[in-house]
């Protein structure tokens, strides 16, 4: 009731001390399609599903390479999440301009979380709608990061968000604490599962989402949606015979039992 | 040495030399770094890889040579997350024109040659000036030993006039390996006499295949 009087503008508080359209803000990040990424020590993988507004169109891009070292993943308002993947870029870009060596992910976050926090203090501008996982490999290691809208940033071992991205946290929840140990391959297939969980259903395709990945001996890049659709055969394969088939993979079975949250 | 306040520039020599062919570009450039008398390295490289079908090579004031370098460099990075491809030798061209006239009234005193590959796989070189005045050409030389090294390409190669009509291709009938060597005959020879000029060659080829370099010796005095 109260929340009405207290939303027209970013600046202003309400009684509860909260900011009203930095959460409307993050609202529009949980309508968006989804996306995931899991890391290890050494590489880290993004997923995202490929939703297109009918049939008749193709679907809009929602991964980004930002540099060699630096991909992104977006959902929300992607008109605002390509504006904010050209700014990420440009600063990558400067940053090797002038010391000679790829920008830090961590210092990459920051910025782009001192320019959203920008717009939750200025009457005249709106918080960007777009939830960003920033996956980047540096001399620290391999990093997964989560931007909000509201100007925070948060690391994750792996994160889902958008639509049904439930489904895919509790996948992942479940299988996390191994992922450091993970191969490249390992990890890929985890993201395209946890894809599949968010589908909740509907078939899973190459067509339907979109891999990509970074390591240490490669620059990021989307992979090629035939190895895509071989890992989804292999996964089907795997789901249609659950308890002979590979050890790893013990919990492939019974992951069709998943409990369907929101 | 620098004790005018007002002269920011140095000629650090060098000599560079571009070569097209139907289906490669040859780009040489000695590796040797210089000031006044004296040689401040003997392994310098002249020569930087722009795009996976395009190479610059500079002589003149290597300060301004990098940050040159490093502009187009990032330039190409842009157009590689807009465009999703690299940069096409004709379009970096202009680029590199574009970027040279920008400081008209502070140049880079740089004196470039950018070779590679155009989109139908012929080879191209482009000579500049300072600021920014192209031209596509069969073969060109730059730098210290230019005005050495031009007389013989010009007696060897017998490019025909941009001028003539109908217009007639200006890539050398030469081999990859003919040309490859015609390029190490005329170094050495410049080496004889240009001071600035010496110390290795470094040649890279451009064709189908990619980009390969080499390196050869030449007088060190």
């Amino acid at each position: 009731m109260f929340r009405n009087q207290y939303d027209t503008d970013v600046t202003t508080w309400s009684p509860a001390g909260r900011l009203f359209q930095v959460e409307y803000a993050m609202e529009a990040v949980k309508q968006g399609a989804a996306a995931v990424g899991l890391r290890s020590t050494s590489h880290v993988v993004l997923a995202t599903v490929n939703k297109a507004t009918s049939d008749l169109s193709s679907y809009q891009k929602k991964v980004f390479k930002v540099d060699d070292h630096i991909g992104v993943a977006i959902s929300g308002l992607t008109a605002d999440g390509r504006v904010l993947s050209r700014y990420l870029r440009n600063e990558c870009i400067n940053h090797a301009f002038v010391y000679e060596s790829p920008l830090p992910v961590s210092r990459l976050v920051v910025r782009l979380a001192d320019k959203a926090q920008v717009c939750t203090q200025r009457s005249w501008k709106r918080p960007y709608g777009v939830g960003l996982l920033v996956a980047g490999l540096d001399e620290t290691g391999a990093h997964l990061y989560y931007n909000c809208p509201s100007g925070n940033y948060f690391e994750y071992q792996a994160f889902a968000i958008g639509s049904r991205s439930q489904a895919a946290k509790t996948f992942l929840e479940r299988r996390f604490e191994s992922f450091n140990n993970y191969s490249r391959d390992e990890l890929i297939k985890d993201a395209v599962f946890a894809i599949k969980e968010t589908l909740q259903g509907e078939k899973l395709t190459s067509a339907i989402c979109t891999v990509a990945i970074l390591g240490k001996d490669e620059a990021f890049h989307l992979i090629d949606q035939k190895i895509i659709q071989e890992i989804i055969d292999s996964i089907e394969i795997k789901e249609d015979a659950p308890a002979e088939q590979a050890p790893e993979q013990d919990e492939a079975g019974s992951s069709g039992a998943a409990p369907m949250d929101i | 040495m620098a004790l005018r306040r007002d002269w920011v520039y140095e000629n650090n020599g060098g000599t560079c030399v571009a070569i097209a062919g139907s289906d490669y570009c040859v780009i040489a450039a000695d590796t040797r770094l210089s000031v006044g008398y004296s040689i401040y390295t003997r392994e310098f490289s002249k020569i930087c890889n722009l795009a996976d079908k395009c190479v610059l090579a500079t002589s003149g004031f290597q300060g301004d040579m990098k940050a040159l370098q490093k502009n187009l460099a990032a330039r190409h990075l842009i157009y590689q997350h807009q465009h999703n491809k690299q940069m096409s030798c004709p379009a970096m061209a202009q680029l590199l024109s574009n970027t040279l006239y920008y400081k008209r009234f502070f140049p880079y005193y740089t004196f470039n040659i950018l070779g590679g590959l155009d989109s139908d796989g012929k080879g191209c070189v482009f000579t500049y000036d300072a600021v920014g005045s192209y031209e596509r050409v069969g073969y060109s030389a730059q730098g210290t030993g230019a005005g050495l090294i031009i007389p013989v390409l010009d007696n060897q190669l017998k490019s025909p006039s941009p001028l003539l009509l109908p217009a007639k291709d200006a890539v050398t009938p030469l081999s990859e390996a003919e040309a490859v060597d015609l390029v190490k005959d005329v170094f050495a020879s410049a080496t004889e006499r240009d001071i600035y000029t010496g110390d290795k060659v470094e040649i890279v080829v451009i064709n189908a295949s990619g980009i390969r370099q080499e390196l050869m010796e030449l007088r060190k005095d």
